[in-house]
């Protein structure tokens, strides 16, 4: 994108007035450096999204936005059903609720070591990461049921985990309004057999040392120490998400012309909230969120249970966990108002400001972790929400560093087992079915995670806390 | 000179394309029914080399739409589902469309996580260039991008 043909708010503001059928401007969150790297097509998709019915304020975009399908990935957009607004299956995307979880071991880098061979082969082993890699779980009908209107409560009720876990997930474990009866039956056989697994792609578990203190005070209060070990897992709501996204993606298509929205493109396919399919993709899209909170909790209890064998004693406790791929219903200023708005976000992550009463106690004065995925080399950051001066983006931040390379060009570029050799000379151990499943997230493949976080920080999106290097990489 | 091989090639035949976040699938053929076909081995060669999935077990698929773009994503939704639901590879295909409504065999394997070592779990069809269409010489295009 050319940053001569966007209108400079700031250094890390930009802004594209309306025009045509856009009902609102588009804003780019990020430096000149990053905006000038970003897709023309992030451009056209964020102007598409600005056409949408009830949208409020402004089509955004993050410092890691890229070219998705519908909605760019890094994009935010809110709409009121009072105007009209609707709900789009393309604006959460295929795998709903995908997230990531930090968990605390309290352990030392030097307690990691001397096991660290052992520690990644118990994880992968134990873990099931990658297509066709299934875990023990099976659930009967009555017990999916359970799940989808139970999330992460229904699995700590099932023995996955501990209760105050709870209060450290989003909305305590449990997504308000899913209605399973909305799930369909071709999406409950495809997680079947796949609780409590990683699934590929992207998707990873990490065990990680906390390399860099940017905020003592926050870092002290979120309990992350400089030399500590954490534990982090990315992934969403696996086949069951990934088959109401399908669905519900078709289904709004037929339903948008229905409606008589003239869609800009057809892959935003979207449906008014107060209608028929806008509330049925509703009461899905919120069941597959308790399914993916259910997968992460089990996960988080898989590697528990390993950690509980080689360090007896010190369970592992969690810090946070949150989802970027939702949409949600949510109260925000408006000018002089307060609307209720369905705040979508696509590869971004809500950011809770300081105070904010949906924050546990013991988080409240420092804010909502804002927990921020890179690559296998470079590293993950840990983020804060802010309060800033003014409304950004619906209190929303990124989520990682975004592709720079395509899978594609990331494969003919590079070779897994020659990333896996750089990485151990690096003291990275990575485990993977797959060796150009692992040249396709090659660390150069994303953009420069501290540009993407710096540029994030500066514009007050969230603020930086701590920074974690991988020492064992778990992928699927 | 050509040889036949590569001539047949040439008209029918199928290829990954780049998409920033996603993988582009494409597949071509003297028919649309044959560009559904090449597309289908796109999608399998998103996750493994075709070559190596042996087409031992049939699976039948029938889909149904009003209009050739939305059959093509269904076609492949209905793929990604059989391949998730009964864990296979597929490497063989045919197609016969009539009047919207499409009837399909895929012959394929278990999925041997080992010997196929899958690079990505394909999760949906998006709509993003999306074609279905008869191109200029008179092969048909089938293009999709699907999210992983």
């Amino acid at each position: 994108m050319d940053p001569e043909s966007l209108t400079r708010i700031d250094d890390n503001c930009w802004k594209i007035e309306p025009r045509g059928r856009m009902r609102v401007p588009a804003m780019v969150f990020a430096d000149r450096a990053l905006l000038a790297a970003m897709d023309e097509k992030v451009r056209e998709q964020l102007c598409n999204v600005a056409c949408l019915p009830g949208i409020v304020e402004a089509a955004y975009a993050m410092p890691d936005a890229h070219w998705g399908y519908g909605f760019p990935i890094g994009g935010v957009a809110a709409f009121d059903p009072e105007e009209g607004g609707v709900v789009s299956a393309g604006g959460v995307g295929f795998d709903i609720s995908c997230g990531v979880r930090t968990m605390l071991t309290g352990l030392r880098r030097e307690d990691i070591e001397p096991v660290k061979d052992r520690l990644a082969d118990a994880l992968f082993a134990t873990v099931p990461a990658g297509l066709g890699r299934h875990g023990e779980i099976r659930l009967s009908d009555r017990e999916l049921e359970a799940m989808l209107a139970g999330g992460a409560v229904w699995a700590v009720a099932r023995g996955w985990g501990r209760p105050e876990d709870l209060e450290r997930i989003e909305e305590g474990g449990r997504a308000a309004g899913a209605d399973p009866e909305a799930v369909s039956f071709r999406a409950r056989e495809r997680q079947r057999a796949e609780m409590g697994t990683l699934g590929s792609g992207n998707h990873y578990l990490e065990v990680q040392e906390v390399a860099e203190i940017a905020d003592e005070e926050t870092a002290r209060g979120y309990g992350l120490l400089r030399g500590e070990v954490v534990v982090t897992i990315h992934c969403g709501s696996r086949g069951l998400g990934h088959q109401i996204g399908t669905e519900f993606l078709r289904e709004m298509v037929v339903a948008a012309s229905a409606a008589g929205i003239a869609l800009p493109d057809r892959e935003l396919a979207c449906a008014p909230v107060r209608s028929a399919v806008g509330q049925r993709y509703l009461g899905a899209m919120r069941a597959a969120i308790n399914c993916a909170l259910a997968n992460r909790q089990i996960i988080g209890h898989l590697a528990r249970q390993v950690f509980e064998r080689f360090f007896p004693g010190r369970p592992l406790r969690l810090l946070y966990d949150v989802s970027h791929n939702t949409c949600k219903e949510e109260r925000h200023p408006v000018g002089d108002r307060r609307l209720d708005l369905f705040v979508h976000r696509k590869g971004a992550t809500r950011a809770l400001p300081p105070g904010d009463p949906a924050l546990p106690e013991a988080l409240r004065p420092f804010g909502q972790p804002v927990l921020i995925g890179g690559s296998m080399g470079t590293g993950s950051w840990i983020l804060a929400g802010t309060r800033p001066d003014g409304p950004r983006a619906f209190a929303s931040a990124i989520h990682g560093a975004g592709r720079a390379l395509s899978r594609h060009q990331a494969r003919k570029r590079w070779r897994g087992e020659e990333i896996v050799a750089r990485l151990a000379r690096e003291g990275v151990l990575v485990r993977s079915v797959s060796m150009r499943g692992v040249a396709e997230e090659a660390p150069d493949a994303y953009k420069d995670i501290d540009a993407v976080v710096n540029a994030a920080h500066r514009a007050g999106l969230a603020r930086k806390v701590a920074r974690l290097r991988p020492l064992i990489v778990i992928k699927g | 000179m050509l040889t036949t091989l590569e001539r047949n090639r040439a008209r029918e035949g199928f290829e990954l394309f780049p998409h920033e976040a996603d993988i582009g699938l494409r597949g071509w053929g003297p028919s649309m029914e044959k560009a559904f076909e090449e597309i289908a081995l796109a999608l399998t060669s998103a996750i493994t080399d075709p070559r190596h999935v042996e087409p031992r077990e049939p699976v039948s698929i029938r889909c149904e739409a009003t209009d050739d773009q939305l059959l093509l994503v269904d076609w492949l939704n209905a793929l990604i589902y059989e391949m998730a639901t009964l864990r296979m590879l597929f490497s063989r295909f045919t197609v016969h469309i009539e009047d919207g409504v499409l009837q399909a065999t895929a012959w394929g394997e278990p999925l041997d996580t080992e010997r196929h070592a899958p690079a990505v779990e394909p999760k949906g069809a998006t709509f993003t260039g999306l074609r279905v269409e008869k191109e200029r010489d008179g092969r048909w295009l089938a293009q999709c991008v699907v999210d992983v």
